[in-house]
């Protein structure tokens, strides 16, 4: 492998990672604080990308479609927590692992109805259409540099959100002990729609950024999905800085995953397993990953 | 008269399995013999959620992967006789066969023993934990026969599939390969009663409720839960490859995490911690996948908030209306 292709495919790696963080930073919580299995998040990202389609059809910019894509796969986030996930909180996990995989396959449903069967491309904006030689010699997109960008701010904004504000503070104590917040006088319902909603809003983000790059079509969510479970368990559940870790990790040996057997003359499918190994490997020294927020 | 003394569950399992014994004769008589191979997919996959049963009902170990020992017992099925047909050795080493003795039986134990490792670094982990390491495993077997081009990769193998069990029963007869699948799931459900009803069934119970109170009591739990983890495994193993002898055809799709949904599914549905349940669960849920898109294209916008009222409603599941309240788990008979 060259130096270029290796420098190239690291960015890749990176940039893969912050979108799987985008995605596991709001489910670990919903994990950590409520102690619950949500398969939908996927769902949420799919939805996302979706609606920053459909508005940027609508609006002819994409940076007008990002906000109300996000806004709108909020909403959507809210109304699933307070009619289906609610109730489910203090169920068993089995009932939740029902109950979400229901939710699946009624939104990849809703979806091919409301948006069609076929897959839509988004273009890159034109403002972040270009190249740009980063590294002489090897010119690299700039709207993947944007979304590695917007995905290190959004991390260092969570960062500064959980450690640094109050609902900040609330969330790291649910997450370690959610019994002990309710009990303190903290209106917790509100607080969990609080956290899905942000969780449905980062999913959203990372659909609609993956849009341009990827290809909008039903069930894109879903392999997403369990990447985010990889980098969650990996991460340690409920520790948003164990899913900023975890997802550099994964992002970056799914990506090579993929080039580095081929060299060999290994098929590809095989880097699949790469970061299933990784997960195994993990668990099988530390049963509960690398931060575990509740002890 | 003994027939009095029979309470409502005995009534159920014995018009159960009579309806279900008798099911290929009425095919037969209303010249609808060609749901005769359907039938059999719905025992077929009926075995593999008895199976799954044994772990989510009795063991409490909530398993997101289950379809992947059914897929490989599929694919061991299929691939020795790919191998016979081709007169290709495996490995370099034997020839494959379409015994079904060697077939079927090393189904059963590759992928008890396949369960077994995966058990091993996945009972270590409880919770969600559990759920999400037996997904990851699942999916490196699915990604695994993916990437197995020389058996067909994503687009499946197909093989002949003419088999004769025991010089007796030819598989392309569709009825006596009817009451072969039908007489295993029965062999499947009493042994299983039995099991869960003896001294290892109860510890796996036990480890279900309160494990740490079971530990406490002297019981090395860890291997209990790890047996009944392969004993599932291996049994999942074997209703794939009844599976593959149904199909003569097979690809990476049978074990898709969505089909170890699917499977979750079947059990909650027919009355989890039952055994018989989940033989009901396989019908009604295959039923509905048949019947539902004949009224709407878009079935899975139905079928997925039944799934959410199931859980909120009837958790039960449809056996579990037919039990008085206390029987819930099952329990000893």
């Amino acid at each position: 492998m060259s130096l270029l292709l290796f420098l190239e495919q690291t960015l890749n790696g990176l940039q893969l990672g912050v979108t799987l963080f985008l995605m596991a930073a709001g489910l670990t919580l919903v994990f950590g604080i409520m102690n619950m299995v949500n398969l939908a998040h996927g769902s949420l990202y799919m939805v996302g990308a979706f609606f920053a389609a459909s508005f940027t059809q609508w609006t002819g910019s994409f940076f007008l479609a990002l906000p109300l894509a996000i806004f709108a796969t909020f909403i959507v986030g809210i109304l699933v927590e307070a009619i289906a996930l609610r109730t489910l909180y203090a169920r068993d996990h089995l009932d939740q692992v029902l109950a979400t995989f229901g939710l699946i396959l009624f939104f990849n449903e809703l979806t091919k109805i409301v948006w069609g069967p076929i897959s839509i491309f988004m273009d890159v904006p034109p403002l972040l259409s270009g190249r740009v030689e980063l590294i002489a010699g090897a010119p690299y997109p700039v709207y993947r540099l944007a979304v590695l960008g917007v995905g290190l701010a959004v991390a260092l904004g969570l960062w500064w959100l959980i450690a640094r504000t109050r609902l900040g503070m609330l969330i790291r104590a649910g997450a370690s002990n959610r019994e002990m917040v309710g009990a303190l006088g903290i209106d917790i319902s509100r607080l969990y729609m609080l956290v899905f909603g942000l969780g449905a809003a980062l999913a959203a983000l990372a659909g609609a950024m993956a849009g341009p790059i990827y290809v909008v079509e039903i069930g894109m969510g879903d392999a997403m999905l369990i990447k985010t479970f990889v980098v969650i368990v990996i991460g340690g559940i409920g520790s948003i800085r164990g899913a900023f870790v975890a997802a550099v990790i994964v992002g970056l040996v799914d990506t090579f995953g993929r080039i580095v057997p081929a060299q060999f003359g290994l098929p590809t499918a095989l880097a699949e397993m790469a970061i299933y190994i990784l997960m195994a490997f993990v668990l099988f020294f530390k049963p509960t990953g690398l931060f575990a927020a509740r002890a | 008269m003994m027939a009095l003394k029979l309470d409502r569950r005995t009534w159920f399992v014995i018009v159960l399995l009579a309806a279900l014994a008798l099911l290929p004769l009425a095919a037969i008589a209303t010249d609808s013999d060609y749901q005769i191979a359907q039938f059999r997919r719905i025992l077929i996959f009926a075995i593999a959620a008895v199976s799954l049963d044994l772990i989510l009902g009795y063991g409490g170990m909530v398993s997101l992967g289950h379809a992947a020992f059914f897929g490989v017992g599929a694919y061991i099925v299929a691939i020795l006789n790919w191998h016979a047909a081709r007169e290709v050795p495996l490995f370099g080493l034997m020839l494959g066969t379409h015994n079904v003795l060697v077939t079927w039986i090393a189904a059963f134990v590759l992928s008890g023993a396949l369960a077994g490792l995966i058990g091993l670094v996945s009972l270590r982990t409880t919770g969600i934990y559990f759920i999400m390491i037996t997904l990851a495993f699942a999916q490196m077997v699915y990604f695994f026969f993916v990437s197995l081009r020389a058996y067909g990769g994503d687009d499946g193998l197909r093989f002949p599939g003419d088999t004769v069990v025991l010089g007796l029963i030819d598989t392309e007869n569709d009825v006596a390969f009817y009451y072969l699948v039908f007489g295993i799931l029965c062999a499947v459900l009493y042994a299983t009663r039995r099991l869960v009803n003896s001294r290892f069934g109860l510890v796996v119970q036990g480890c279900r409720e309160n494990e740490r109170r079971m530990k406490a009591l002297g019981f090395a739990t860890f291997r209990y839960k790890l047996a009944c983890f392969s004993l599932a495994g291996a049994l999942a193993g074997l209703a794939g490859a009844l599976f593959a002898a149904n199909e003569s055809y097979i690809s990476p799709s049978i074990m898709h995490w969505t089909r170890s949904g699917d499977l979750i599914v079947m059990v909650v549905l027919g009355g989890m911690g039952t055994l018989v349940g989940p033989v009901v669960g396989a019908i009604a849920f295959l039923f509905l996948e048949k019947t539902l898109p004949d009224y709407t294209e878009h079935w899975m916008v139905v079928f997925g908030p039944i799934l959410l009222l199931l859980v909120l409603f009837a958790r039960r599941g449809i056996f579990g209306w037919f039990l008085p309240k206390e029987d819930r788990h099952g329990g000893p008979h």
